[in-house]
């Protein structure tokens, strides 16, 4: 599947957090299985999106992705680059071409720090601008992003959510990065608001042809702005598609289930629709089930599901999933 | 109109602040029927849990003070009710699930003994009845073994068991209103669809009204019999569910439809976005206030504060425009 325009490429991603005891010798006795092998893939100037349940392991990914955790297996070729191979200086030089956007726009912004610096900053670090430069960047920036740029001396406390997330974006922009992986950037907006930072991301896509692996837990809001969606479980990648197909002919019981456990904001449409309620909660990714991740919650799990893990195979043309009973 | 079970007129809640008077409920009127599910949406900072504590009296005070208004329930006005009367009210005859599952149970007391409180307290069962009936209720909410959980502790709990205890336990009186302030909002999709799901049979089995304040439009959709809009502490529309979600009035449920992404959509439309941000009010406007974010705004809108209306069947709005012809009302 190798493909020139594909920018992120990961490949059996694995990501454990050690649990340990002890105080001055600490011994480890488990482990968190936050991402436990996912591989996917994202072309140039695209969206993939990334979708799950809290604690599913997105998060996680979106970090290991940029290596602000070391994954504990696997590999992230990024723009030709295997970044778990490089660090140091080689690793802060590739940094550049990708940033984050933080769910929270409250605690993502230092509060001593003025927008002008918190924006500037990453210019300042990579020595990219000059002293004199960096305030008409920083202008530039805050413009690009809806800002008034007479803000930039102004602190954190003094905007409201919305603007405070337009503030993160302009601090990811600043390095003219190629990829931003945004971490849930509108759950903590009120609805209008999250309207507006979701256009304002879709227009800067266009006009920098950016990419984006955009995290969340709300599933339509990820169909509006993705090509491609990847549902996670406990860790896993259980589908993965077009987002056409995937809302239409979702294959996995479990991308069923979330789709049906939406609300329609349409309460006619919403008394006919067949709903799936799943039972119980997300298991524990300290012991995860053995074989499926999914079947303790799965309508249709069968003996085998408890078995073998479920390959991530292409069922249909770019429609991958992980499912044993998935036709 | 038949005998309402909570008719609340001109309600006016005001906060001293720093900065000035927050003017966060200014008039609101509505009613609520026996058996009636009422769903308020409106953004944070709208008012709209401020409303409903209010009418419970949960106000702090100072800072908050009600100025205006009346609340009946069964004819008794529960803002001029004395401290001891509205005790029995409160989690007897009106009840309240919070939207926090993590915090607004007591986490070094015992499921059992927080579930058993209300029921001594305002039933007067001893110790052992009260035991017994608590599990029944965790029961009715489907948590499995409930009678050996009784001794757990909130943070045995997952989040979404913690809104069962809280349902159980706003139930444990068998209120006729329960007032549902976000609860489904700190729970996963799937959880939350699971607690839909048991307030829906709950309400078919007790029969009891519920007020349910959200900001989710798809939520309210599918569970609300009629719709409450509110924003900057005054109710701009009200209908019931089917006409609201068919025939939107004012333009700020407009702008809230149309900023929400619909799994249902066809194609790929770009979201319309309600510029500017919610206002928080400092003085009363005698303004709409909406005007400065609304796309529909004619020069009247700028000098006088719409009251609100009937615009069709059983549907209220507040706004000087008609928003199907653009031009004045």
């Amino acid at each position: 599947m190798a493909e020139d325009n594909v920018i992120l490429r990961v490949d059996n991603l694995v990501k454990h957090f050690p649990i340990t005891r002890g105080i001055i010798v600490q011994k480890q006795i488990g482990a968190v299985h936050a991402v436990d092998g996912i591989s996917f893939e994202v072309k140039r100037g695209e969206t993939l999106g990334l979708v799950g349940e809290s604690g599913c392991g997105k998060s996680t990914t979106g970090r290991t992705v940029l290596q602000l955790y070391r994954p504990t297996s696997g590999s992230v070729v990024f723009d030709g680059v295997d970044l778990v191979k490089i660090k140091g200086e080689e690793l802060r030089h590739m940094r550049r071409k990708m940033q984050m956007i933080f769910q929270d726009p409250y605690a993502s912004l230092n509060p001593r720090m003025t927008v002008g610096e918190i924006v500037g900053e990453s210019l300042v670090v990579h020595k990219i601008a000059k002293k004199n430069e960096i305030e008409e960047r920083v202008a530039n920036l805050l413009e690009l992003v809806g800002l008034n740029p007479a803000f930039s001396s102004r602190y954190p406390h003094e905007f409201s959510g919305g603007q405070r997330q337009r503030i993160g974006v302009a601090r990811a922009l600043a390095l003219q990065p190629a990829l931003i992986v945004c971490d849930e950037p509108i759950s903590a907006l009120d609805v209008s608001i999250q309207a507006q930072v979701v256009n304002l991301l879709e227009d800067l896509q266009k006009q920098f042809n950016l990419t984006y692996l955009f995290i969340a837990h709300d599933l339509s809001m990820v169909r509006h702005i993705s090509k491609h969606v990847a549902v996670m479980y406990l860790g896993v990648l259980v589908e993965m598609t077009d987002r056409d197909e995937l809302y239409s002919q979702p294959l996995h019981p479990y991308t069923q289930a979330l789709l049906s456990a939406i609300p329609i904001p349409d309460p006619v449409a919403d008394s006919k629709r067949q709903r799936t309620i799943l039972e119980g909660d997300v298991p524990s990714p300290v012991n995860p089930p053995s074989g499926c991740r999914f079947r303790t919650r799965c309508p249709i799990a069968e003996a085998q599901c408890a078995e073998s893990r479920p390959e991530f195979r292409e069922l249909r043309p770019a429609h991958f999933v992980a499912c044993h009973l998935a036709k | 109109m038949p005998d309402l079970l909570l008719d609340v007129q001109g309600l006016e809640t005001q906060f001293k602040t720093p900065d000035g008077v927050v003017y966060a409920v200014n008039g609101v009127s509505f009613g609520l029927n026996e058996g009636e599910t009422l769903g308020i949406v409106g953004e944070s900072g709208c008012g709209k849990t401020v409303t409903m504590l209010s009418v419970l009296r949960l106000i702090p005070s100072p800072p908050g003070k009600i100025t205006a208004g009346k609340a009946f329930f069964f004819g008794q006005d529960l803002l001029q009710m004395s401290n001891e009367e509205i005790r029995h009210v409160r989690g007897a005859q009106i009840s309240m699930v919070f939207q926090d599952p993590m915090t607004s149970l007591n986490p070094v007391l015992t499921i059992g003994l927080q579930l058993t409180e209300s029921l001594i307290l305002h039933l007067g069962m001893d110790k052992k009845q009260a035991l017994v009936r608590a599990a029944e209720l965790l029961e009715t909410v489907g948590i499995p073994k409930a009678k050996d959980r009784l001794s757990d502790y909130p943070h045995q709990f997952s989040g979404g068991m913690r809104q069962r205890v809280m349902i159980a336990m706003a139930l444990s009186c068998s209120p006729q209103i329960l007032i549902a302030d976000e609860p489904t909002t700190a729970l996963d999709v799937t959880i939350q669809a699971q607690i839909i799901e048991l307030v829906k049979r709950l309400r078919d089995e007790l029969g009891m009204a519920i007020i349910w304040i959200t900001h989710d439009l798809g939520v309210v959709a599918g569970l609300a019999q009629r719709v409450i809009v509110m924003y900057g502490g005054y109710i701009i529309e009200e209908a019931p569910v089917n006409e609201l979600y068919s025939n939107l009035q004012h333009p700020y449920t407009i702008g809230l439809m149309g900023s929400l992404p619909r799994l249902d959509e066809e194609g790929h439309h770009r979201l319309i976005s309600i510029d500017g941000q919610p206002p928080v009010l400092y003085e009363k406007p005698n303004q709409c206030p909406f005007v400065p974010r609304c796309k529909y705004a004619i020069e009247r809108c700028w000098k006088e504060n719409p009251a609100l209306e009937m615009v069709g069947q059983n549907h209220r709005a507040a706004c000087w425009v008609d928003t199907k012809t653009g031009s004045a009302r």
